[in-house]
C-alpha cells in the first residue's frame, strides 16, 4: 500500500465551518435588492380543460408587478421530452400544472394576490393506472403525442426499451427451475430539507444571471438558454451561481417549471425574482421516484447456475416528461449485469398518466430493479434448495468478465462483499430459523467510473497559485453536501504535495468554472477528481520548472513539501512556495504558474442495441441485515445492517461513510416507511407528518465495511460512492423478512399492513 | 396594528416592530437577518427552524413572534462566542462528519445544546430521542449521534 499524506484521511468538509455557524448561504437566505416574490398558481384538477382565466383582480391588487398564463407567455418547452411549458394552455394535466404566476413586492401580496385568479375549467376524464393507460380507448394526456408503428395517438411514450442477449426462451426450457413474479415499487420524494428555490435576474443587456441549486450547472445552463431563444432572446448569455444546495439526491438534474416562471417574470418586471417552494409545493411539485410495475422471470440449473433473466416493466412517466424517463437505461444495468447471467431479456415502457411526473432520485432506476432481481434471487435459490448465500456466490460477478451488455468489469469486489456480510451476520449460523427473526442479504452493481449518458462525461479543471502558494482549484463538479471540494482538495493536495488547507476550490460560478456533464451517477470523486489530478500534475511540472531555475536545479530533482520546493538530493537548495511564485510573477517576461485539464473517462454511449461500455469501472457491494418480525403487529425492526461496498479506494472514508449511511437510511425508508401517496392524482401527504422518512430514532446502527480493490482507472484507485449505498437495502429487508416469518412481500413499502395481511394469508393457506 | 416585543436575543436585548401575525422564524431571518436559522417545512415537523427559547427548543417557524417578548432567545449564530470560537458541539459536528447539506444543521446542533444542558451524559436512546424532532436527509444520523456522544465524554 501506498504511503499518502492527504488520501485516505478523515479530514473535515471545508464548508462545515459556514454551515456549523450559519454563515452558509442557501437560496432562501439570498436577497437581491429590489428583488420581487414570485408565486405559483397550480390546477385543482388532474385532467381539465382552461376554459377561461381571470387575472384582473390579482393585477389590480397594490404590490403585484405581473401577472402571467400560459396564453401571455412566449412557448417555451422544456424537459427531456420537450413536453412541457412552465405556464399551461388550454388544458392542465396534473394537479402539479402551473396556471398562473405572480410577481410581488412581498411574499405575503403574492400568496393574496395568487388568490386573487379566477380559473374555468371543464373537468376530462384522467386516467391513474399505466396499464389502464396503455389501452385502446384510453383519455389522452397528450392529444398531439402519436407512436408505434402506425403513428397513433398514444399515451405509450416513443421511448422502446429494450435489451436482448442471448436466447432467453432457449434458456428458459432448459432451466431447472424458473420463478415468475410481479413487483410493484411506488413514487417516493427526495425530501430534501432546503426547498426549491432559485433568483433569476437580467442586466440591461437582457443577460440572465440565475442563482440557482442545480447539481447541472453547465446542463441547465443550456436549458436557460433555449428558453431566453424561445423568448426572442437569441444571443443573449447566461450565468448560472450556484448558493449552498440544501440537498441534492437526483432532484435538481432537471430544470423546472419554476425556474422559467421565475425568468419570465424577472423579464416581464425587469425586476430580480424570487421562488422559493413551501415543503407542500415542494412534495406535490417537484418529481419523486419512477413507480414501476415489474414483471420479473429468472432461471437457474440444478446446480443453481443463472440461466436467464426476462424482465418487462411498465412505469407511471406521469403528465410530462423529464430525463427520469431514461431511468430504464440505467435498470438495464442491474438487469444485465448483477450476478452472471447469460440471457437476458428486458423491455420497459414509459407511460402517460395524469400523475404527478417522476424524475431522478438516487440510484436513478437501480434501486427499483434490484428490489425485483435481487428479491427473486432468494425465490429462486430456495426453489432450486441452496443457500441464498451460496446462490449468490455461485454466480456472482469476476474481474475480466465481459456482461451481456458488454460492460467490462473491471476490478470487481462483489465476493468479497458477500463473504464479510455473510461472515458478520454469522450467517451459517443464524440463517432459516424462521422464528421472528431473520437474516437476508442482497448485491449491488452500479457504474463506478461516471457513464456516457450525454455525448460527453468529461468534468474540466483550472489550476492557478497565487504569490502566497495558495492553490485556487476551479472545477466544474458540484459539492451538494456530499464533499466534492473536500474530495477533490486531497485529491490535488496529494498529487502535488501541498496541504489540503492551502488549497481553495471554487466550484458555483459558470462565468469562471469549466464545463462539467453534472452531479449525477456517482461521477464526481471518480471523474472530476481525475479532471482535479490531470491538472494538479500539470500545474506542478510547470511549477517545478520555474523553481529548477531559480534553485538551480533540474526539475526532476524537486519536489514540494509544507509549502517548500526542495530538491531530494541537496537539502541546502530549498525556497518557499510563495517566494518562487512571485518570483516568477514579478520577473520581466514572467510568467503565470497555471494549468487547466479536461478528462473525460473512456466510457462508451449505449448503442443502438443499449449495449456498450457505459463506465470505465463498476462499482460493487452487499448489505446484509437482520430484522425482528412482530407477528402480532407486522412491524419490523433492523437489528443489524452491515454495508459492505467496494470503493477501489475511499480517499476520505469519514465523507465515503457518510454517504453510505445516507443512502442506506434512504433506502430503509424507501424499503419500509416511505410512500408519497396519490389518490386520483392528487398527492395526499404532503408534509412530513404524513411521509414517514427516518428519524433519528429510527435508523438502525449501520456498519460499513469498504473493500478497496484500487481501480487503475479512479483518481488514487477510487470509485463512485454516492448512489451505491441506497440500491440493494430494500431487497435485503424484504429477504430478511422472509427468513424470519416466512411471507414474501413483493411491493414497496413493506408496511406492517403489508406483513400482517401476508401472514394472515400464510396461516389461512395452512 | 404593529406591536413592539423586547427580548434577548444570543445575550444581547432586542426591540422589534412585529406584525401580530408573524412567527419568531420570520422576525429573526427577516426583519433581523439572522439567516442561519432555516426554513424547511414551516409546519414545526422538520426542525431545521429550531432556536433555544429560555433554553428550550422551540420550532420558531410555528412559534408567534409576539410570544418571545420578555423572553431570551438564542439562535445559531449566538452559539460561537464573540471572538468567533466554535462551541464543543460544533467542533464535534465538523470533526465527526455530522455535517453534508448542512441545512439541518444549525437547528441540529441547537437541539444538541439543549440535551446537553439538561443531561452531560445522555445515553445513545437519549440522544436519538432528544434530535427525533429534527429531520436530516443526508447523513441517516449516526455521524450526527457520533458526535453529540463526543462532546459529552463519551
Amino acid at each position: 500500500m501506498q504511503d499518502f499524506i492527504n488520501i485516505g484521511k478523515r479530514i473535515p468538509k471545508m464548508d462545515a465551518e459556514e454551515k456549523v455557524t450559519g454563515k452558509a448561504v442557501y437560496i432562501p437566505d439570498l436577497k437581491v435588492p429590489g428583488m420581487l416574490y414570485g408565486k405559483i398558481l397550480y390546477s385543482p384538477h388532474a385532467h381539465a380543460r382552461i376554459l377561461r382565466i381571470d387575472t384582473s383582480e390579482a393585477e389590480r391588487l397594490p404590490g403585484v408587478r405581473a401577472v402571467l398564463t400560459g396564453y401571455n407567455t412566449p412557448p417555451i418547452k422544456f424537459g427531456f421530452y420537450k413536453d412541457n411549458p412552465p405556464l399551461k394552455a388550454n388544458k392542465v394535466r396534473s394537479f402539479r400544472d402551473e396556471v398562473a404566476a405572480l410577481a410581488a413586492i412581498d411574499p405575503d401580496i403574492a400568496e393574496e394576490a395568487i388568490n386573487l385568479i379566477r380559473v374555468e375549467y371543464e373537468i376530462l376524464p384522467a386516467i391513474f393506472d399505466p396499464e389502464e393507460a396503455m389501452k385502446e380507448g384510453a383519455p389522452l394526456i397528450h392529444e398531439e403525442h402519436l407512436g408505434g408503428k402506425e403513428k397513433k395517438p398514444t399515451n405509450v411514450l416513443n421511448l422502446p426499451w429494450r435489451l436482448i442477449a442471448g436466447d432467453v426462451d432457449e434458456a428458459r426450457k432448459n432451466s431447472a427451475y424458473v420463478a415468475e413474479d410481479r413487483f410493484k415499487v411506488t413514487w417516493v420524494a427526495h425530501c430534501c430539507l432546503g426547498t426549491s428555490g432559485c433568483v433569476a435576474q437580467f442586466d440591461m443587456k437582457s443577460n440572465l444571471t440565475m442563482y440557482s441549486n442545480t447539481q447541472i450547472p453547465s446542463l441547465a445552463q443550456k436549458d436557460y438558454l433555449d428558453a431566453l431563444s424561445a423568448m426572442g432572446l437569441q444571443g443573449k448569455k447566461v450565468r448560472v451561481i450556484k448558493a449552498m444546495i440544501g440537498g441534492g439526491f437526483g432532484s435538481k438534474l432537471d430544470t423546472y417549471a419554476y425556474e422559467y416562471i421565475a425568468i419570465l417574470l424577472a423579464h416581464k418586471t425587469r425586476k430580480p425574482v424570487k421562488i422559493i417552494f413551501t415543503r407542500e409545493e415542494e412534495f406535490f411539485a417537484t418529481s419523486p421516484r419512477q413507480p414501476a410495475i415489474i414483471d420479473i422471470a429468472q432461471g437457474c440449473t440444478k446446480d443453481g447456475k443463472m440461466t436467464f433473466r426476462d424482465i418487462r416493466m411498465t412505469l407511471d412517466n406521469g403528465a410530462y416528461t423529464s430525463w427520469g424517463a431514461t431511468t430504464p437505461s440505467v435498470m438495464m444495468m442491474p438487469i444485465s449485469s448483477l450476478y452472471k447471467v447469460p440471457n437476458v431479456r428486458y423491455v420497459a415502457k414509459c407511460v402517460y398518466t395524469n400523475n404527478t411526473y417522476s424524475q431522478a432520485m438516487r440510484g436513478y432506476g437501480n434501486p427499483q430493479a434490484t428490489f425485483a432481481i435481487d428479491s427473486q434471487i432468494d425465490i429462486l435459490a430456495e426453489m432450486a434448495g441452496i443457500d441464498p448465500l451460496d446462490f449468490r456466490l455461485r454466480n456472482a460477478n469476476t474481474p475480466g468478465e465481459v456482461t451481456p451488455q458488454n460492460f467490462k468489469i473491471n476490478t470487481c469486489g462483489l465476493r468479497e462483499c458477500i463473504d464479510v456480510v455473510a461472515q458478520r451476520l454469522d450467517w451459517r449460523q443464524n440463517r432459516g430459523r424462521r422464528d421472528g427473526r431473520g437474516f437476508g442479504m442482497a448485491s449491488m452493481i452500479h457504474v463506478g467510473g461516471g457513464a456516457r449518458v450525454y455525448k460527453s462525461d468529461g468534468c474540466g479543471t483550472i489550476i492557478k497559485i497565487d504569490d502566497f502558494g495558495t492553490v485556487n482549484v476551479i472545477t466544474g463538479a458540484t459539492d451538494m453536501g456530499q464533499g466534492a471540494e473536500t474530495v477533490i482538495a486531497q485529491i490535488v493536495a496529494e498529487e502535488m504535495g501541498v496541504r489540503v488547507e492551502d488549497v481553495v476550490v471554487t466550484h458555483t460560478d459558470t462565468d469562471i468554472c469549466p464545463w462539467d456533464v453534472g452531479a449525477h451517477a456517482s461521477r464526481t470523486t471518480f471523474v472530476a477528481g481525475n479532471s482535479a489530478r490531470g491538472a494538479a500534475k500539470k500545474v506542478k511540472e510547470q511549477l517545478l520548472e520555474v523553481a529548477a531555475k531559480s534553485l538551480g536545479e533540474s526539475p526532476e530533482n524537486l519536489d514540494i513539501r509544507d509549502r517548500i520546493v526542495f530538491s531530494k538530493n541537496d537539502p541546502e537548495k530549498k525556497s518557499p512556495l510563495g517566494k518562487i511564485l512571485r518570483a516568477t510573477h514579478y520577473a520581466a517576461g514572467g510568467k503565470m504558474v497555471m494549468a487547466e485539464y479536461f478528462y473525460d473517462p473512456p466510457n462508451e454511449n449505449l448503442d443502438k442495441e443499449f449495449k456498450g461500455n457505459l463506465s470505465v469501472t463498476y462499482a460493487y457491494g452487499t448489505h446484509g441485515v437482520e430484522v425482528e418480525v412482530d407477528k402480532e403487529t407486522g412491524q419490523v425492526k433492523i437489528l443489524k445492517y452491515i454495508a459492505a461496498h467496494d470503493v477501489g479506494r475511499a480517499i476520505n472514508p469519514m465523507l465515503l461513510e457518510g454517504q453510505v449511511y445516507g443512502g442506506a437510511t434512504m433506502g430503509i425508508g424507501y424499503a419500509l416507511t416511505e410512500r408519497l401517496i396519490l389518490q386520483n392524482g392528487k398527492v395526499m401527504n404532503p408534509n412530513f407528518l404524513d411521509y414517514k422518512m427516518l428519524t433519528a430514532k429510527d435508523v438502525p446502527n449501520i456498519e460499513t465495511i469498504e473493500i478497496e480493490t484500487d481501480d487503475p482507472s479512479g483518481p488514487f484507485g477510487a470509485k463512485g460512492i454516492g448512489e451505491p449505498g441506497l440500491v440493494p437495502t430494500a431487497p435485503a429487508i424484504a429477504n430478511a423478512i422472509y427468513d424470519a416469518v416466512g411471507v414474501r412481500i413483493k411491493e414497496l413499502p413493506i408496511t406492517p399492513e403489508k406483513v400482517l395481511a401476508a401472514l394472515k394469508e400464510k396461516t389461512n393457506l395452512k | 396594528m404593529k406591536q413592539t416585543i423586547n427580548f434577548i436575543l444570543n445575550g444581547e436585548p432586542v426591540s422589534v416592530e412585529v406584525e401580530p401575525h408573524l412567527t419568531l422564524l420570520q422576525v429573526l431571518r427577516d426583519k433581523l437577518e439572522l439567516t442561519g436559522t432555516k426554513e424547511g417545512c414551516g409546519m414545526g415537523e422538520c426542525g431545521a427552524c429550531t432556536v433555544l427559547l429560555n433554553g428550550k427548543t422551540v420550532n420558531s417557524c410555528i412559534f408567534p413572534a409576539l410570544e418571545a417578548d420578555g423572553k431570551s432567545v438564542m439562535t445559531i449564530e449566538g452559539l460561537t462566542d464573540g471572538q468567533g470560537h466554535l462551541h464543543p458541539i460544533q467542533k464535534a459536528f465538523i470533526e465527526y462528519g455530522a455535517i453534508q447539506c448542512g441545512f439541518c444543521t444549525p437547528g441540529m446542533v441547537l437541539s444538541a445544546k439543549a440535551l446537553l444542558d439538561e443531561n452531560t451524559k445522555p445515553t445513545e436512546e437519549e440522544i436519538r430521542h432528544g434530535i427525533a424532532g429534527n429531520l436530516c436527509r443526508c447523513t441517516g444520523y449516526l455521524q450526527i449521534i457520533e458526535a453529540i456522544k463526543a462532546v459529552s465524554g463519551q
